[in-house]
This record gives C-alpha cells, structure tokens and sequence, in this order.
C-alpha cells in the first residue's frame, strides 16, 4: 500500500479488493467502497459461502488467479459481523 | 456509460506514446489477436485513477525492457464496449476487470496481471511483475 487515496473523503481502502471474513464464516472478496451505518459496503463481489461445500483456501486461490467472480454487485456486511478486512493483494501478492 | 471521449483521450494517448495499438472495433481486435503466433500484450486500459494511474506508467516502463512482446494492443474498458468484450474473449477463463493485463504466447494467456494485483502497487512493482514475465514468456520471440 502506498498510502496515497485518490478518493478526498474515503478511507484507505475505498477502491482497493479486499477480503472481508464474517463471524459466520463467510467471505467477500469485492472492491471496496466505505463503511456505512448499515455495514461495510464492497461492490463487484464475489462470495464464499462454507455451508455451500469447498473451502476459503480454494475459494481464494482460484479468485486470485482467475480474478473476482462478481457474484454481488453491491453487498453490505454489518460491521459488527465483520472479523477481518484486509487487502487483497495483502494475501494474494 | 462512456466517459467524454476528450476526458480520456490523455489516457489514449499516454498507450500510443509507449507503442501500444490501440483497437477500438471488434474487427481491429480480431485481426490483432486472430493470428495467434508469438506473444501479444493485452492492456485493459480504464479511467480508473487508483489503478490504471499506476498500471499504464508501469507498462511503460516495462516496455523500455529488453525483452517484450511481438505486440502490445490496448482496448479501452468503459470506452470502447465493444472491442473489450470481443477483447475479453480470447481470455475469457479471466474475469473482467480493468484496468487489467493478459500476455498472450501462440493464443495461450501465459500470464495475467488482474485489477487487484495492481491497487496500492507502485508502478516500478507491477512493471517487475511484467519484465519478469517478458523474460519467462517472450525471450525466444523478436521484438517488435
């Protein structure tokens, strides 16, 4: 991260893909936008649900080499369920 | 919706100063990337500041390299609708996301540098990325 935001007004991270994990044991992984009353706002995100089968490893692999299958064009996680956010490229290089 | 064409025209130009063809119609993309011998470079171009502002001075510094690819090629996303669909279609195993790059060896994508592999990068580290793919994927190829 250079530190430098385009964006006057938003945080670090608005425009940067993050991933985001849930108390749930859910995953986003989306371009992020800002943290509203209602939660944190990602747009173009794609989901990883652990109920549905696979597992977050996988999920994340395959999105780090074929890129973020949007599965939510714009999605709202309560900040209270959030346990992670961190940049993508963090953990993808 | 497309941006004022004379908003991104600086961004057009800045791709044409370091060499890239730009195609702008399905049948520039298709007679550019038809033939598929050697190695292509494909640019996703897009308006985006975070991102594209770090992506094109990284190519253009990749491409001052000593090995690169037969061809570099731009479609402007956003812009040219069209022409990047048709574009997006010869790596269509990648998700869309601009701006973006594909290196393409015979028609085969070899590497593949998305969106969020740019953000937060400086350009001196994506054209580190790029070079070192040149000289894995390139290297047997002429310049062009």
């Amino acid at each position: 991260m250079t530190g430098h935001v385009f964006h006057p007004g938003h945080s670090a991270l608005h425009g940067i893909t993050v991933v985001l994990d849930t108390r749930e044991g859910r995953t986003f992984v989306g371009r992020f936008h800002e943290e509203t009353p209602k939660g944190m706002l990602l747009h173009d995100a794609a989901g990883f649900d652990p109920s549905a089968g696979g597992n977050r490893d996988e999920f994340l692999q395959k999105t780090a080499k074929f890129g973020v299958r949007i599965d939510h064009k714009h999605v709202t996680i309560p900040s209270a369920d959030v346990v992670s956010l961190v940049p993508f490229a963090d953990l993808a290089g | 919706m497309p941006y004022d064409p004379r908003m991104v025209q600086p961004m057009r130009e800045e791709m044409t100063r370091m060499g890239a063809r730009e195609l702008t119609t399905v049948a520039d993309v298709d007679t550019a990337l038809g033939d598929p011998k050697g190695t292509t470079l494909v640019f996703i171009n897009s308006v985006c500041g975070c991102a594209a502002g770090n992506a094109r001075p990284a190519l253009s510094r990749a491409l001052t390299h000593s090995t690169k690819p037969d061809h570099v090629v731009t479609v402007f996303a956003g812009q040219d609708l069209e022409a990047t669909a048709r574009a997006r279609q010869f790596f269509s195993d990648y998700q869309p996301s601009s701006p973006s790059v594909a290196l393409l060896k015979d028609g085969e994508v070899v590497h593949f540098i998305h969106r969020h592999q740019i953000e937060g990068k400086t350009p001196q580290s994506v054209a580190e990325n790029l070079t070192a793919a040149f000289d894995r994927y390139c290297a047997t190829s002429g310049v062009a």
